[in-house]
C-alpha cells in the first residue's frame, strides 16, 4: 500500500528559489491591499455621496467583487480582455483581480467602520474649525482604523492566500508558481507542495503576529 | 458584431458544470458543518483540552485551498486510496469548511451567556437539555449569518477545484472558450449564473433570518 519513497533532498534544494517565490507573493499580495485599500476607500465615498452615477458604480463594483469567485475575476482579466485587443500579462491580471476582489470586500468593512464612528464626531470637528478634508483625516479615519484594523489584517492574509490562483492563469515567479515549475521538472508534487504550504503557512503567520505587534503600538491611547 | 457561435449545448454544458459546482458546495457543506458543530462545541465547552485541535483546523484557513488540493491529491496517490477527484475535492472543501465552522460555531455558543445555563441547570435541567434546548436555539441564531457567509463563500471557493481536473462551471466555461474564442461573452455567462447563485442563498439567508428572528 505504501511504497513511495520521500525525496525531500531535491525540495530543499529548491528552497532558495522557492524564497524568492515567497517575496514576490508577499509583494504582490502587499500592493493589491494598498490598491484595493485606496480603491475600497473611493468606493465608501461614492456610495455615501448624492451622485446616483457614482452610487451606482460603486453597488455594482462591489455586488460583483462579492458574488463572484475571485479566480473568475483574475479569469476576465486575463481572457476577457483580450476580446477588446488587450493583452496584460498573468501577473498583472492577478494582481487587478485581488485588488478588484479586495476592493469589495474591505468597501464593505469600511462601510461598517464608518457606521460605527457617530455623526456627532465629525460634527463637533466641523464645529471646531476644521475643514472636511481636515475632519476626515484627524478625527474620522483614525477611529475607523481602529475597529477596521482586524478585518483589514484577515483580508491581507485573505490576498497572500489568493495569490496562489496566479498559476491557473499562468504566473509563474510566485511561490505557487515556482513549486509548480519545480514540480513539472521533478513529479515530485507531494514534497514540493508540502514546502509551500508551509511556506505559505509562516506567511500568515508572520502577518497576523506583525498585526498584533502593530495594534499594540497603534491603540495605546 | 453580435453574432456568436455560442450554441444552447454550449449553455447544457455550463449548466452542468453549473450543477457540479452546487454539488460540491452541498456536499462539502454537509460535511463541514457536522465536523465543525462538533469541533465547535468541544472547543467552547473545553476550551483548555481542545487548544491542539484549534492549531490543526488553524492550518487549513493559513494554508491556500489550491495548495490543498494539490497536496491532498498527491497523498491520495502516495498512499494509494483509488478515489475519484471528486471525492478528494470533497474532502479538502470539508475539511475547509470545518475549520471555519468551528469558529463561528464556537462564537455562537460563546454568546450565549453563562448566567443563562447557570439558570437553566438550577431549574432542574440536565447538562445535555440545557445544551440541547437553551444553548442550541441561541448560539444557533448567532452564528446562522455566519454560516451563511460561509456557504457563500465556499461556493466561490470550488472554482478552484478545476485544478485537480474536476470539470465544473469556470472550467466547462473554460473548454468552450478554448473551443469557440468568445471569452468574454462565455465568461460573462459563469459570472453571471454565479452571481445568481450567490444572490439566491444570499436572498434565502436574509428571508430566514428575519423569520427566525421574528419570535424572539
Amino acid at each position: 500500500m505504501f511504497d513511495y519513497n520521500f525525496h525531500w533532498r531535491a525540495a530543499f534544494k529548491a528552497l532558495p528559489d522557492m524564497l524568492n517565490g515567497a517575496w514576490v507573493t508577499f509583494e504582490t499580495a502587499a500592493l493589491s491591499m494598498i490598491l484595493g485599500v485606496t480603491i475600497a476607500l473611493f468606493l465608501v465615498f461614492m456610495r455615501q455621496g448624492k451622485n446616483r452615477l457614482f452610487r451606482g458604480f460603486a453597488a455594482t463594483w462591489i455586488s460583483i467583487a462579492r458574488n463572484t469567485p475571485s479566480l473568475f475575476q483574475v479569469y476576465i482579466l486575463y481572457f476577457g480582455l483580450g476580446s477588446f485587443g488587450l493583452h496584460i500579462s498573468s501577473w498583472a491580471a492577478l494582481l487587478a483581480g485581488i485588488t478588484i476582489n479586495n476592493a469589495g470586500y474591505l468597501a464593505e468593512n469600511f462601510r461598517g467602520g464608518l457606521k460605527a464612528v457617530p455623526d456627532t464626531q465629525l460634527r463637533a470637528a466641523r464645529s471646531l474649525g476644521m475643514s472636511a478634508p481636515q475632519a476626515y483625516r484627524l478625527i474620522v479615519i483614525p477611529q475607523l482604523l481602529r475597529i477596521v484594523f482586524y478585518p483589514l489584517t484577515n483580508q491581507m492574509v485573505w490576498a497572500v492566500l489568493m495569490t496562489s490562483m496566479g498559476v491557473i492563469v499562468g504566473l509563474n515567479n510566485d511561490l505557487t508558481g515556482v513549486t509548480q515549475d519545480y514540480n513539472v521538472k521533478t513529479f515530485r508534487t507531494f514534497e514540493f507542495f508540502a514546502i509551500a504550504a508551509v511556506l505559505y503557512y509562516l506567511i500568515a503567520k508572520l502577518i497576523v503576529a506583525v498585526a498584533r505587534l502593530l495594534s499594540w503600538r497603534l491603540f495605546r491611547y | 458584431m453580435f453574432e456568436s457561435t455560442f450554441t444552447w449545448n454550449d449553455l447544457q454544458f455550463m449548466l452542468q458544470g453549473a450543477w457540479v459546482t452546487i454539488l460540491l458546495t452541498v456536499v462539502s457543506m454537509i460535511i463541514g458543518t457536522l465536523a465543525g458543530v462538533v469541533c465547535g462545541m468541544a472547543r467552547a465547552l473545553l476550551p483548555r483540552s481542545t487548544i491542539p485541535l484549534a492549531w490543526v483546523l488553524d492550518v487549513f484557513r493559513s494554508v491556500p485551498l489550491l495548495i490543498q488540493f494539490v497536496l491532498f491529491n498527491a497523498l491520495k496517490s502516495i498512499v494509494g486510496l483509488n478515489w475519484s477527484a471528486f471525492a478528494v475535492a470533497c474532502v479538502v472543501l470539508g475539511l475547509y469548511v470545518t475549520a471555519y465552522c468551528t469558529e463561528i460555531v464556537r462564537s455562537g455558543v460563546l454568546s450565549v451567556p453563562l448566567t443563562l445555563r447557570r439558570a437553566s441547570r438550577s431549574l432542574g435541567l440536565t447538562y445535555w437539555q440545557d445544551l440541547r434546548q437553551i444553548v442550541m436555539p441561541m448560539a444557533s441564531r448567532v452564528a446562522f449569518p455566519g454560516w451563511i457567509n460561509l456557504l457563500l463563500g465556499v461556493m466561490k471557493d470550488t472554482a478552484l477545484v478545476m485544478w485537480i481536473g474536476i470539470v465544473e462551471l469556470l472550467r466547462a466555461s473554460q473548454t468552450i472558450v478554448t473551443r469557440i474564442q468568445e471569452p468574454l461573452l462565455v465568461l460573462c455567462i459563469a459570472g453571471l449564473i454565479y452571481y445568481v447563485m450567490s444572490l439566491v442563498v444570499a436572498r434565502l439567508g436574509a428571508r430566514l433570518e428575519t423569520r427566525w428572528q421574528e419570535n424572539d
